[in-house]
C-alpha cells in the first residue's frame, strides 16, 4: 500500500517532468518549423522595403538593430544604477543592516512589477514632459525593467565574496573604494551572467516598448528617433491579414528565439565559469 | 596623496549612497505617480462603482473595470490550476529523487523556459493552443469558440509561470535540512512518506509564497495573453469565451486615448490597480521567503 | 577541572598588572596594548589586555581556541572596524601613536602592518600585479621600479625562481604554499614595519610550513613579527617571546625559555604540558 502510493506518485512526477520537456520541445519545434521557411538572408540583412507590409521585399534589420541599440543603452543605465547599489549594501553596510534589507526588499518588489506597468508609467511621464516615443524613452524604460534583474543577480554573487578577499586589500592599506575595485574584478563573471540574462529579458519584452519606443522602418540614428524592436515587429506583422507578412512574423519569431537561445547558453557558460574559478 | 585617496573614497561612498537612496525612492515614485495620474477619474466617479460596473464605454465616459478584473482573475486561476501540479511534482522529483545528472540536464531547460520572451509564447499560443481549443476541445462543450479564449490565455500563462514556480519550489525544498529527512527515513518511512509528511508540510509557507509570486506574475503578463485571449470586454461565461485582462486593456488602448477626457486617467487607474495588487502579493510572499531563507541558511 | 581554571583566572587577573610591569622593561616596544577591552554584542571577548610587543623579534600568541588570540591580533591593524557590534575600549600604541585615536588614519596604520591570513588569498589579478598592488595604491607608478620591487620581494620570500616565467599569469595555479609566500611578499611590498600572522601556516603542508617559518626567522632582523599559533611546537621553534592567553585574558608573557621551562602560572604550566588545548 505504502509502496503503491510511492509508485503512483513517482510515475506522476516523471510524467510531469516529461511534459515540461515536451512542452518546451513543442514550442521550439513550432517556432522553428513555422519560421524556417521564410527565414531568408534578406530578413536579417535588410530593412523593410517599399510595400513590405503588403508582402513585398525587405526584412527586419531595423527591428534587430533597434532592439540591440535599445537593450545596450538599457544595460548601461542598469549597470550604472545596480553596481553602486549592490556594492553599497554589501560592502558598506553590515549583513544585519535594516537599510540594506529595505533596499533588497524594494528591489525584490521592483523585480515583480510587470513590464506593462513600467511601460505605462514611463509613457505617462514622457507625455508629462512633452517627449515623443523615442529610442531614448525606450532605453530608460527598459533600463528600469532590467535594473532589478541585474541588481538581484549581482547581489546574489556579491553576498558570497569570501571575507578573506575583502580583508586582503584592506590589510594592505587600501581604502574601501580601492577594495571595491578589486572585488569588481572578482565579480566580473557574475556581472557578465547578469547582463546576459538582462539582455534576454530586455530584448524580448514588448509591453515596455509598445508606447515608449514607437516603431519605424528606419534604423535610428539619434536617441530622439523612434525605433523598431523585434517583439513589436513580430506582433505587428502577425496582426496583418496577408499571409506573406504573417510568415515573416514567424521568421522574426525564429530570429528572436535564436538570439535568446544564444544569450541563455552563454549566460550558462559564464555562470559555470564563475563557480569553477573561485580563487 | 593620502588625502586625495580619502577624498576619492569619500566621494565614491557618498555617490553610492546617493544612488542607493535614489533607487529606493523609485518604487515610491511609481506608486505615487500612478496614483496621481488616476486621480481625475477617482474624483469623478465612485471607486467602488468603477470596480464593480461592467459598462466600458469610454466615448460616453463610462468606465467599468469589472470585465477586465474578472478576466484577469479567470485567466490567472486557470494558469495556476494547470501549472501547480506539474511544477510541484517536477520540483519534488528534481530535489528529492533525481540524480545530479538529471538535475543538471533540467537546469538549462528551466532557464530557457523562463527566458523565452512573452511574444514568442504568444506566437506559439496562436499557432497551436488557439486552433486546438476551437477545433478539438470546445466543440465537445459549446457550440462555437474561436479558440481565442480564457482557456487559451490560461494555458499559455501556465507554461510561462511554470519555470518561476519550479525554481522557487526547488529553493524552498532545498532549504529543508537534510537531517530532518534522514530522521524520518531512519524511522522506516518511505521516501514519498518523508516528502509528504516532512518536506511538503515544512515547505507549506514557501509553497504559498511561490504561488503568490506566480499569481502576481500572471496578473501582469501582457503581450502573450493579449495575443490569445480575444480581447472582448465582456464578463466571460465559460472558459471558451473571449476575455480581456487588465494588462491587455492598457496595452491595446494606451496611446490612442488622448482625445477622450478621463480615458487616460482610467487606463492609469488600471495600471495603478495592477501595481497595488502586485506589490501586495510580492511583498507578502517575499517576506515569507526571506524568513525561510533566514531560518535555514544561517 | 573547568571551575578550577576559572578560579585561577580570577585570582591571576588581580596579579596580572604586576606581571606585565615586570615585562615593561622591554626596550622600546613596537606595539603597546593598554587596557584593551573588546566586546562583540554581549560577549566580552578581550578582557583588559596589557601587553608590550618587542621590536624586531618574533612574538607568538598562544592559547586554546576561542581564547581571543586572533581577535587581539586583528585589533592591531583595526580589522574590526567594519564588523558590526564590535566595541573596543583601551589603547594600542604603534610607534607611540594610539591607533584607536580619533585622528588616526586607518589606511596608514594598515600600511605599517602586513597581515598574513590563515589561508592565502591572492587578489584576482596576475602574480606581478598582486605584488605591486600595495605600492600602486600607495602611489607608486613607475613600471620599472614596480617590477624591481616585485622581483625584490619575490626573491626575499624565495618565490622568484619559481614564478619568474609566469609573472603575468594568474596566481590560481600556484600551490597553496606558494600562494601563501606570494601573499607574504605582497604584504612586504607595502614596506611595513610589522608582520602579523593569523595561524598563517595552518592550511599548509609541512614543507611549506617549514619554508614560511624559516622566512619569519630571517625577516625578524628587519620586522617585528607577531604570530597567532595554536601549535605549541611552532611557537617553541621560532618564537622569541610568547604571550599566553586564556578566555580573553592575557595570562602570562615572557621569553620562550621562561614560558616553556619556567612558567609562573599554573594555567600556563597546564597548557604547555598539554592538560588542555
Amino acid at each position: 500500500m505504502k509502496l503503491l502510493e510511492e509508485k503512483i506518485f513517482k510515475a506522476l512526477m516523471l510524467i510531469s517532468a516529461f511534459v515540461i520537456i515536451a512542452v518546451i520541445g513543442y514550442i521550439l519545434f513550432t517556432i522553428v518549423s513555422k519560421g524556417i521557411g521564410s527565414l531568408t538572408w534578406d530578413m536579417i540583412s535588410k530593412g523593410p522595403g517599399g510595400g513590405f507590409y503588403l508582402g513585398k521585399e525587405g526584412g527586419v534589420l531595423n527591428a534587430i538593430v533597434g532592439s540591440f541599440y535599445l537593450v545596450i543603452g538599457a544595460v548601461v543605465i542598469a549597470l550604472f544604477l545596480s553596481i553602486p547599489v549592490t556594492m553599497y549594501i554589501n560592502f558598506y553596510l553590515t549583513k544585519t543592516s535594516f537599510f540594506a534589507k529595505t533596499v533588497r526588499f524594494s528591489f525584490d518588489i521592483l523585480f515583480g512589477i510587470p513590464s506593462i506597468v513600467y511601460g505605462a508609467f514611463g509613457f505617462a511621464v514622457m507625455i508629462y514632459f512633452g517627449l515623443k516615443a523615442s529610442l531614448f524613452g525606450g532605453i530608460v524604460v527598459v533600463g528600469m525593467l532590467i535594473t532589478p534583474i541585474i541588481m538581484r543577480s549581482l547581489d546574489e554573487v556579491a553576498r558570497f565574496i569570501p571575507r578573506d578577499l575583502i580583508e586582503a586589500p584592506l590589510s594592505l592599506g587600501a581604502t574601501k573604494y580601492e577594495m571595491i575595485k578589486i572585488l569588481l574584478r572578482q565579480l566580473m563573471p557574475g556581472i557578465t551572467t547578469a547582463v546576459l540574462l538582462a539582455i534576454g529579458r530586455g530584448i524580448g519584452d514588448a509591453a515596455t516598448v509598445l508606447f515608449t519606443a514607437g516603431y519605424t522602418d528606419n534604423i535610428p540614428t539619434s536617441l530622439s528617433h523612434p525605433t523598431a524592436t523585434l517583439p513589436l515587429a513580430i506582433f505587428f506583422q502577425l496582426g496583418s491579414p496577408i499571409e506573406e507578412v504573417q510568415n515573416r512574423a514567424y521568421a522574426s519569431a525564429l530570429i528572436l528565439t535564436i538570439i535568446i537561445l544564444i544569450l541563455s547558453l552563454s549566460a550558462r557558460y559564464f555562470s559555470r565559469k564563475l563557480s569553477k574559478n573561485k580563487v | 596623496m593620502i588625502r586625495f585617496r580619502l577624498f576619492k573614497d569619500k566621494t565614491a561612498r557618498l555617490s553610492m549612497l546617493g544612488i542607493t537612496i535614489l533607487s529606493l525612492g523609485f518604487l515610491l515614485l511609481i506608486g505615487i505617480g500612478l496614483f496621481y495620474m488616476s486621480l481625475p477619474i477617482l474624483r469623478e466617479k465612485e471607486t467602488w462603482k468603477l470596480l464593480t460596473s461592467s459598462n466600458w464605454k469610454p466615448f460616453k465616459g463610462e468606465f467599468g473595470f469589472l470585465p477586465y478584473i474578472i478576466s484577469t482573475l479567470h485567466v490567472t486561476f486557470i494558469a495556476i490550476v494547470i501549472a501547480l501540479p506539474f511544477s510541484l511534482l517536477t520540483s519534488i522529483y528534481l530535489t528529492e529523487y533525481a540524480s545530479e545528472k538529471i538535475r543538471n540536464f533540467f537546469a538549462p531547460i528551466i532557464d530557457l523556459l523562463s527566458g523565452i520572451p512573452p511574444v514568442i509564447y504568444g506566437v506559439w499560443g496562436t499557432l497551436t493552443i488557439v486552433p486546438f481549443i476551437s477545433e478539438d476541445i470546445a466543440p465537445h462543450f459549446v457550440e462555437f469558440s474561436s479558440g481565442y479564449s480564457v482557456l487559451a490565455g490560461g494555458i499559455v500563462l501556465s507554461v510561462m509561470i511554470t519555470p518561476l514556480l519550479i525554481s522557487i519550489f526547488s529553493e524552498v525544498f532545498g532549504s529543508i535540512p537534510k537531517e530532518m529527512r534522514e530522521a524520518s527515513l531512519s524511522l522506516g518511512a518511505t521516501k514519498w512518506q518523508t516528502v509528504k509528511q516532512i518536506v511538503l508540510r515544512k515547505s507549506l509557507p514557501g509553497i504559498v509564497a511561490a504561488i503568490a509570486l506566480a499569481v502576481s506574475r500572471a496578473f501582469g503578463e501582457t503581450i502573450a495573453v493579449l495575443m490569445v485571449c480575444g480581447n472582448i470586454p465582456i464578463i466571460p461565461s465559460s472558459i471558451f469565451d473571449a476575455c480581456y485582462p487588465l494588462p491587455a486593456l492598457i496595452a491595446n488602448n494606451y496611446g490612442e486615448m488622448l482625445s477622450i477626457p478621463s480615458y487616460e486617467s482610467a487606463l492609469m487607474m488600471a495600471a495603478f490597480l495592477l501595481f497595488i495588487i502586485i506589490v501586495i502579493f510580492n511583498a507578502s510572499s517575499r517576506l515569507i521567503l526571506n524568513r525561510i531563507e533566514r531560518r535555514y541558511h544561517v | 577541572m573547568k571551575t578550577d581554571n576559572l578560579e585561577q583566572v580570577e585570582t591571576i587577573s588581580e596579579n596580572s598588572i604586576i606581571d606585565i610591569m615586570t615585562h615593561s622593561d622591554i626596550i622600546n616596544p613596537h606595539i603597546r596594548v593598554e587596557g584593551l577591552n573588546l566586546n562583540i554584542g554581549e560577549n566580552h571577548i578581550l578582557k583588559d589586555v596589557n601587553l608590550s610587543i618587542p621590536s624586531k623579534k618574533i612574538t607568538c600568541i598562544i592559547g586554546p581556541s576561542g581564547c581571543g588570540k586572533t581577535t587581539l591580533l586583528r585589533s592591531f591593524n583595526r580589522m574590526h572596524d567594519d564588523s558590526p557590534n564590535v566595541k573596543i575600549t583601551g589603547k594600542i600604541f604603534v610607534d607611540d601613536e594610539n591607533i584607536y585615536d580619533e585622528k588616526a588614519q586607518v589606511i596608514s596604520i594598515r600600511k605599517k602592518m602586513g597581515l598574513l591570513a590563515q589561508r592565502p588569498c591572492p587578489l584576482p589579478m596576475s602574480i606581478l600585479d598582486n605584488i605591486t598592488y600595495g605600492p600602486r595604491i600607495h602611489g607608486a607608478w613607475n613600471r620599472r621600479k614596480l617590477y624591481a620591487t616585485a622581483k625584490h620581494y619575490l626573491t626575499e620570500v624565495g618565490l622568484w625562481d619559481e614564478v619568474k616565467e609566469r609573472l603575468r599569469s594568474s596566481p590560481g595555479h600556484l600551490s597553496i604554499g606558494q600562494q601563501q609566500r606570494l601573499c607574504l611578499a605582497r604584504g612586504l611590498a607595502v614596506e611595513p614595519e610589522i608582520i602579523l600572522g593569523d595561524e598563517a601556516t595552518s592550511a599548509l603542508d609541512p614543507i611549506s610550513t617549514k619554508k614560511i617559518e624559516e622566512l619569519f626567522v630571517t625577516l625578524k632582523k628587519d620586522y617585528t613579527i607577531v604570530l597567532v599559533t595554536h601549535t605549541l611546537r611552532q611557537a617553541k621553534r621560532i618564537a622569541d617571546y610568547i604571550a599566553f592567553m586564556y578566555m580573553g585574558k592575557l595570562i602570562e608573557f615572557g621569553t620562550t625559555d621562561q614560558i616553556f621551562n619556567h612558567p609562573q602560572k599554573q594555567l600556563t604550566k597546564d597548557y604547555i604540558s598539554g592538560y588542555f588545548s
